[in-house]
């Protein structure tokens, strides 16, 4: 007898589950580990061949003597600015332009969107070089805003937004013009209540990304007092890499806030991935 | 008339437009323009003409970066295309929990790559927990060096990449297999088709075009690579060096006394070369499926 498709078996969801567990366990078990160690005191053994899962006393202490050996909350200020321009430049200006090139007819469009779209087959990492070499020239090495400013627009996010901007129905866009609303008026009151889900996925992907990020901040900055976190955990790898317990409390400070990030926000984008939003 | 003065579009585009001037279209002209001199991070250079791609013709560290990247590539390719399509379809079904799954799943894609280096690579040392468990069991009488060995050390890179970016993929296969036809899965089943070759006969067809654009994505992704690498090797690039990728060149000739933004840049341009076919590709693929 053919089963109905959406029914399994009980003995093929119990296969499913197990494989689901053991595949949570390869993808999160590693985070639960460094969460446990970073918990653990002085006492318990971490190299062991064995060390246990969960710690024996937790503590907080690895989280306070990581902060005496590097500035790592000045560090998670530092990733919390530069992430926070990236987030405030990219909703405003890939917003505006995104909705200017949809919706707005003028001259010089068509050059503009076809420039655009050339950026993107440019891999970050092959202009960074020269990208240095702008940022030095405005006298913005080793600070915050010169690691927060060339992506403070990326180009991929007007995009987003141009696309987004072209699924409104025009009939509302055309009943507004009728109503007598200006540029601003349509912007705000029929373009953007359409599209928060593809400025969440935006806002999210930004934050994300700016939070994340390695290899720019480690090009830009030198002065270790101004490190963001990502290059100021490594930095503390290399210089205190006898005491695991600190770089697990480190690592989690660093991964810590992008889970909750997610985790209140990842309901647009599944959303999104169900509509077929997300593309890569 | 969609607007009443002519500046309105370019007061809304302009902010964008010049960050596409200033951060991405002068920065590419300057790359080439500095390719061809021998300026170095703190300022200066002056012309000289292909000295930085004669370098780079005989810089042995390249030749090894580029098999590196060839390795990086021929592994990754196979094991992140088919993988995470095997991961979607567990995941694709509507059972009691599964968005909790899908999104844990999702969970080392947002890490940090430092961050996840930091993780494997405490697991990976000569103390650490694999060596622990290789021992305990047995199966190695010294501990395997993983993170110092030329090889050893590239094929963790690639594990950690691969391990980093399952639920990436994952993530665009679901999207892919939502629009496989369910009537034509349906009418399959009613057949009497089993599983097994309706995953070969009604899902694989329908998933191909995505495949494509997957591997494409991996592609660019494994010549791109460079935290996995540097936090893994503590900025080393590996015994001798020999563990660089092109962009670890790119990163360590762009900084310091000894740096050399010239040749960093031809470096840069090699990149692009290297990387122009497969972003070509996958614009299309972008384009087709839009």
């Amino acid at each position: 007898m053919a089963r109905g498709f959406n029914t399994p078996s009980p003995a093929g969801k119990a296969a499913r589950y197990l494989l689901l567990a053991l595949v949570l366990l390869l993808t999160v078990g590693p985070f639960l580990w460094q969460l446990s160690t970073s918990l653990k005191g002085p006492g318990e053994d971490v190299w062991s061949r064995t060390p246990g899962f969960l710690p024996h006393e937790p503590t907080l202490a690895n989280y306070a003597k990581v902060a005496d050996t590097v500035p790592v909350w000045t560090y998670a200020a530092n990733s919390l600015v530069v992430a926070s321009i990236a987030v405030i430049g990219n909703a405003a200006g890939a917003t505006l332009a995104g909705f200017a090139l949809a919706r707005l007819r003028f001259c010089g469009a068509r050059l503009v969107l076809g420039l655009f779209l050339a950026t993107l087959v440019l891999p970050g990492e092959v202009t960074i070089v020269s990208q240095y070499v702008t940022v030095r020239s405005l006298g913005l090495t080793d600070t915050l805003a010169g690691v927060a400013l060339p992506g403070a627009i990326a180009m991929l996010n007007v995009l987003l937004m141009r696309t987004a901007f072209q699924a409104v129905p025009p009939d509302l866009d055309a009943a507004a013009l009728v109503d007598g609303a200006n540029v601003w008026q349509r912007l705000v009151h029929v373009g953007l209540p359409n599209v928060r889900g593809m400025l969440s996925v935006v806002v999210i992907f930004t934050f994300i990304g700016a939070w994340d990020d390695f290899l720019w901040p480690l090009i830009v900055l030198n002065d270790p007092g101004k490190y963001t976190l990502t290059v100021g955990l490594q930095y503390l790898n290399g210089t205190f890499s006898a005491n695991p317990r600190l770089i697990a409390a480190g690592t989690m400070i660093a991964f810590l806030p992008i889970v909750v990030v997610f985790a209140s926000l990842q309901r647009f984008f599944f959303r999104g991935v169900e509509e077929g939003a997300v593309k890569g | 008339m969609t607007h009443r003065r002519w500046f309105t579009p370019w007061l809304l585009a302009g902010p964008a437009v010049l960050w596409l001037a200033v951060f991405n279209l002068w920065p590419a002209v300057n790359t080439v323009i500095l390719s061809f001199t021998n300026a170095r991070p703190l300022g200066g250079g002056r012309f000289t003409g292909l000295a930085n791609y004669q370098r780079a013709v005989e810089d042995e560290q390249l030749a090894d970066a580029l098999v590196n990247s060839i390795v990086y590539l021929l592994i990754c390719l196979p094991l992140l295309t088919l993988l995470p399509l095997l991961l979607a379809l567990l995941v694709e079904r509507r059972l009691p929990g599964i968005t909790f799954f899908r999104t844990a799943f999702y969970t080392p894609v947002i890490a940090s790559a430092v961050v996840v280096a930091l993780i494997w690579g405490w697991v990976l040392d000569d103390r650490g927990l694999l060596n622990g468990l290789l021992g305990q069991l047995g199966l190695a009488a010294r501990p395997v060096s993983f993170l110092t060995d030329r090889w050893l050390l590239l094929f963790s890179a690639i594990g950690l990449t691969v391990w980093k970016g399952l639920g990436y993929y994952m993530v665009i296969y679901l999207s892919a297999l939502g629009n496989v036809g369910r009537e034509l899965h349906e009418a399959a089943a009613v057949d009497g088709a089993s599983a097994v070759r309706r995953l070969w006969h009604v899902t694989l067809p329908g998933v191909r075009p995505t495949m494509m654009l997957v591997s494409v994505l991996i592609s660019v992704s494994a010549l791109r690579v460079f935290s996995e690498l540097y936090v893994l090797s503590h900025g080393t690039g590996g015994p001798g060096g020999r563990d660089m990728s092109v962009v670890m060149l790119i990163q360590l000739y762009s900084r310091g006394f000894t740096g050399h933004i010239g040749y960093a840049s031809a470096l840069s341009l090699l990149l692009f070369a290297i990387t122009v076919g497969p972003m070509l590709l996958l614009a299309r693929l972008g384009r087709k499926a839009a």
